[in-house]
């Protein structure tokens, strides 16, 4: 309790950091930067979204992951909460960069999905992490290890899954696509970035927590139970 | 060696237990054999010559992996089944040998059994869509084998830390199969290209199932211990 309740006004600063810097990246991406020449035009501007929930999907496995392995090490429920709380976050992050991907990739290849490598690779992942939340819910009593061991295996896949499929025929941008940019494009990218690391962290905190407490509920409710009140 | 002697005991045993009632190996066979004739309705071809139906022989390698996979799904699922009927698996544990050692023996039968099941299959493709695959033996037994270490080494993990779970048979495939994607690309692009008769390749994507094999098999034996505690 009072671990949270210390940290409670840096948690609400960067609550409000998170809203008034998505009022910035907005002007930043919509005024400050140029349009894309070429057929992308407008569409061009998912990208300032689309690249950070990316590598936040990643970052959020890796959360996952080293937090399954802290797990499995010492039994500590904590690391359980963050590595659940990670796993719900990519899931949420997945999402938001399949949508972007699907959108942009219609204007911009004529196709709304291509097998390439990152797209598979971030699709498998997103899919895992799904699996993950599968195990959870329906798991029953134990579901904790299954769970972890697949956050770890996940986290060992990453490597695996993207270099089995990079040697299909690339479509994708590649990374180095970043230091050709324009620096106005380059600094609203870097600035999202950072506001969706944030948003990432802020997001986690909230699970954990809410993971705590509802553990915590649980734990009332046993010695309760063991008391004879109910 | 005192190891590898409890490894090869433990495999003797489920192989021994297999081989008198012969349950798994037949319902596995039958099943994988009747997964490839799905498969050959659903992509015959008409000839453009005669009015036969003939099945053409590019969609052979991913014929025999899924059947592969799905078959060793089954198996796996009804390997554990029986330790937890009977409650061997509790014996296992309490056992004075290493955890590590049972994982490993468990691996070991469910990969002879695997290869049993793929003793009938790819005759049984080549048979169904003339697909040329015996000649190249020497890469198709290491694609073979090393796909099928890798198959039963993540498998065994998953099939272990399952067996107390509730809904064990549905929740085997949903955390195993996006594990398993490296290995079935790599498997399927290894005998893709042999039957192209582009042996380089073909010999790159083994490399790569070797990789992955020692890969997962490390994490497996480290994570082993700690994810299946009775």
């Amino acid at each position: 309790m009072t671990n949270s309740s210390r940290s409670a006004p840096l948690f609400i600063g960067a609550a409000v950091a998170c809203i008034f810097g998505f009022g910035y990246t907005l002007s930043l991406i919509f005024y400050q930067t140029p349009l894309s020449a070429g057929p992308l035009y407008f569409n061009q501007k998912i990208f300032y979204y689309h690249v950070p929930c990316a590598f936040m999907l990643f970052l959020a496995v890796i959360v996952c992951g080293i937090a399954s392995i802290k797990y499995l090490r010492g039994r500590d429920q904590r690391w359980d909460d963050v590595s659940v709380a990670a796993a719900e976050v990519s899931v949420v992050f997945g999402t938001i960069v399949m949508v972007t991907g699907v959108l942009w990739a219609k204007p911009a290849w004529g196709k709304w999905w291509v097998w390439d490598a990152r797209l598979t690779s971030a699709l498998l992942l997103w899919m895992t992490m799904i699996a993950y939340q599968l195990v959870r819910k329906y798991g029953g009593a134990g579901s904790e290890r299954l769970a972890s061991g697949l956050g770890i295996f996940a986290m060992v896949n990453i490597p695996l899954v993207y270099s089995s499929t990079r040697l299909w025929k690339t479509n994708h941008p590649s990374a180095n696509t970043v230091p050709s940019l324009d620096p106005s494009m380059r600094a609203a990218l870097w600035f999202s970035v950072l506001l969706f690391t944030v948003f990432f962290i802020l997001l986690l905190r909230l699970r954990i927590n809410a993971r705590r407490n509802e553990r915590r509920l649980y734990e009332c409710r046993e010695m309760a139970l063991d008391a004879g009140i109910f | 060696m005192e190891f590898l002697r409890y490894v090869k005991v433990l495999a003797w045993k489920d192989v021994r237990v297999e081989f008198r009632s012969r349950e798994i190996i037949y319902t596995m066979s039958f099943f994988a054999a009747m997964v490839v004739l799905l498969f050959s309705f659903a992509f015959l071809k008409q000839s453009a010559t005669s009015n036969d139906m003939t099945g053409s022989s590019e969609h052979s390698p991913g014929f025999i992996w899924v059947a592969v996979l799905f078959a060793g799904t089954l198996g796996l699922s009804r390997a554990f089944d029986r330790e937890r009927e009977t409650g061997t698996m509790r014996a296992l544990l309490l056992a004075p040998i290493p955890r590590a050692a049972i994982f490993l023996g468990k691996s070991v039968a469910i990969a002879i059994m695997v290869l049993v099941v793929q003793a009938v299959v790819v005759p049984l493709v080549a048979l169904f869509f003339d697909a040329p695959l015996f000649t190249h033996p020497l890469a198709l037994v290491c694609t073979l084998v090393l796909g099928t270490i890798g198959f039963s080494v993540v498998g065994a993990v998953f099939a272990a830390m399952l067996i107390k779970t509730g809904s064990r048979d549905v929740l085997l495939p949903v955390v195993l199969y996006p594990i398993l994607v490296p290995l079935f690309i790599a498997a399927i692009k290894a005998t893709a290209a042999m039957l192209d008769g582009a042996l380089g390749d073909s010999w790159f994507w083994i490399r790569f199932l070797a990789v992955y094999d020692t890969i997962f098999l490390i994490a497996a034996l480290w994570t082993f211990e700690s994810l299946v505690i009775e």
